[in-house]
């Protein structure tokens, strides 16, 4: 079966790491990178792999009507812009800045309710890593109060992300309510400068109804172990506590070092939910496909 | 002559985590309307990591922010009231909810190394008419040359004071002289120091850094605060008069707020046990102490054992969840 070609805009860490990754896909084939900066190391790693690639930002990209979906790693601000010109182009766009523009969206919860929409949104390296806790909690039983903390390192934060913390909090929590299914969401982000660079750490706390420890135990297991097929480095830190009606979970995410670091768990988990969700709007696009011939 | 110093008190921020953030209503408005009338400058008030810091996380406050600083409005006259935020854990939103009670002054704080998420926090609070004191936080972990770097920063953002603080109470009086001094030099804008009292130096310290030029310091009645607590402020106002530098506040009124109404709050003696005096020791964010006593507690292992490790691991303020990890993989060793 014939790859679906996908192209990529932002020639930076998040630009070139998911590039790296989406070069092992079976199903998603890069077949451009775009930046703004001629003199960027991603665009010269996107050459060197035989990729397309151009300084000229998205005018680029939209004249190659082959390729169907375009994974946005610029900026919140440019993807707007963005978005409205990939849906005019019949572009499925998959947004990695907090623009959120499309539905939020985390694979294995919810992506399959979100196949058919022009834009996806990844919501934050945050929420990626401690929405599908608070999901496989709420299974079990009702989550009144969802609240997470993410310790990244400070060598992993860009200026974009620092400049822009409120917007990390607030999406972060209102993701943790609307797909996690928490009633109520708080996120808390803490940057830490340690050399060596620290792991990306999250602590998920949820208030729940009824504490049934072995049956959140065994969900929150479940969910890590489906999680580990796309993000091989994010584990369990200790086995979920369940003390009166707060549970706690605490998750590590060692990075898979392709262009980032592997401290750099936080971004990893970004370009690793990227792939894993547009692969399945691949599998989708070739159903349909297959269906119409 | 010897520059006036302003008194910020912060027994009802930093105070807040002595007594796990349980402040009452009427609590606040009594200590508020003592401290304005003792003639302190500036009133600090919010939950103990800030304004959004209710959480599980830093424990939940009581009474919340908004409900304090309307009642503490209603009573202060002259004072002027501060409220404390940390980008990442507070936002913009929480700031202008604050502004509806004639807030007149923001504290933002960081990370030491970390200024560069406090810019439009900063900014906002500029544009809505407040003076800005930014606070670089856990000062003893990073160098001087960087510490006046990041406080550069904040001067750029629009700062009207950048403060040394040493929330670990970890800095020696000729540190908290140097680190000051640098400040003075490098910047155009104010210098403050916000001391915390783990090695027995919160009066000392803040003593030294008025020396080398701070004129904002901090200090909260009966020392209440995170760890063993912050200067005492009314042994610090008594040091600042028998220094001469004038402060404008009165001292017998100041130390009757302290023990008629402070103290029968407080629920556990401010003083350097072993678990705060091992915080100034190891270099830990002073607001652990009871949080890391009830790990302790919970997973059977000694307090200072888990602050001596993650004062190794380099935690910083704000991660209080690395004392649940760190005290569970302790224990996981000992087969708790």
């Amino acid at each position: 079966m014939d790859k679906i070609k996908v192209g990529i805009i932002g020639s930076g860490n998040i630009g070139t790491d998911l590039l790296l990754k989406l070069l092992r896909s079976e199903s998603l084939e890069p077949a451009m990178v775009v930046g703004v900066d001629p003199d960027s190391e991603g665009l010269a790693i996107a050459r060197s792999k035989g990729v397309a690639a151009s300084a000229d930002g998205i005018d680029a990209l939209l004249p190659n009507e082959d390729i169907r979906i375009v994974f946005d790693a610029s900026g919140a601000k440019p993807h707007l812009r963005h978005a409205k010109l990939l849906e005019k182009a019949g572009m499925l766009a998959v947004d990695l800045t907090p623009a959120a523009v499309g539905p939020f969206v985390v694979p294995y919860v919810n992506v399959q309710a979100h196949l058919d929409v022009p834009n996806i949104n990844l919501i934050t390296c945050g929420g990626q890593a401690t929405i599908p806790i608070v999901w496989a909690i709420n299974q079990v039983c009702p989550v009144s109060y969802a609240e997470i903390v993410s310790s990244v390192s400070s060598r992993s934060a860009g200026i974009g992300t620092r400049q822009n913390i409120d917007e990390f909090t607030h999406t972060t929590a209102r993701s943790l309510e609307q797909v996690g299914g928490a009633k109520r969401g708080k996120a808390i982000i803490v940057l830490n400068p340690a050399e060596p660079p620290i792991m990306m750490r999250n602590t998920i706390f949820a208030l729940v109804d009824e504490p049934r420890a072995d049956e959140i135990r065994g969900s929150v297991e479940r969910m890590v172990e489906q999680i580990q097929g796309y993000v091989p480095g994010y584990r369990l830190k200790h086995r979920p506590d369940v003390d009166g009606n707060k549970v706690t979970v605490q998750i590590q995410v060692t990075g898979a070092g392709d262009y980032l670091p592997s401290y750099a768990g936080n971004l990893d988990i970004m370009t690793a939910a990227a792939v894993a969700v547009g692969e399945e709007l691949a599998r989708t696009l070739t159903a349909k496909e297959t269906a119409v011939q | 002559m010897k520059p006036r110093i302003r008194i910020v008190d912060s027994t009802l921020r930093d105070g807040s985590h002595s007594i796990s953030h349980q402040y009452t209503e009427e609590q606040v408005a009594a200590i508020a309307r003592g401290l304005d009338q003792a003639g302190v400058d500036i009133i600090e008030i919010s939950h103990g990591d800030g304004l959004g810091g209710s959480s599980i996380q830093y424990g939940f406050d009581r009474t919340p922010d908004e409900v304090k600083l309307r009642a503490a409005s209603a009573v202060v006259k002259h004072s002027k009231i501060a409220v404390l935020l940390l980008p990442g854990v507070g936002t913009k939103e929480d700031l202008k909810a604050a502004t509806e009670f004639n807030i007149r002054v923001a504290r933002i704080a960081t990370h030491v190394t970390e200024a560069n998420i406090s810019e439009q926090h900063i900014g906002l609070a500029k544009k809505m008419g407040m003076e800005v004191l930014c606070f670089l936080m856990m000062n003893h972990m990073a160098d001087i040359d960087t510490m006046v770097g990041q406080a550069k920063l904040m001067e750029s953002y629009g700062a009207d004071a950048v403060y040394v603080v040493d929330s670990a109470g970890a800095l020696l009086p000729n540190e908290a002289r140097d680190r000051v001094a640098a400040l003075k030099a490098g910047l155009r804008i104010e210098v403050g120091f916000h001391a915390h009292n783990n090695l027995g130096l919160g009066v000392g310290n803040s003593l030294a850094a008025i020396e080398a030029g701070a004129t904002l310091v901090d200090g909260s009645l009966r020392g209440m605060g995170g760890g063993a607590g912050n200067a005492m402020l009314e042994a610090l106002v008594a040091v600042l008069q028998k220094a001469n530098y004038e402060n404008g506040v009165d001292l017998y009124k100041l130390m009757d707020v302290g023990e008629q109404i402070v103290r029968p709050i407080m629920t556990r003696a401010q003083e350097i046990d072993n678990a705060s005096l091992t915080l100034g020791f190891a270099g830990v964010y002073s607001t652990f102490l009871l949080h890391t006593e009830r790990a302790a507690k919970k997973y059977g292992l000694d307090a200072r054992d888990i602050l001596m490790e993650l004062g190794r691991r380099k935690a910083v303020g704000g991660q209080e969840d690395w004392i649940i990890d760190v005290a569970a993989e302790m224990a996981e060793q000992v087969g708790h």
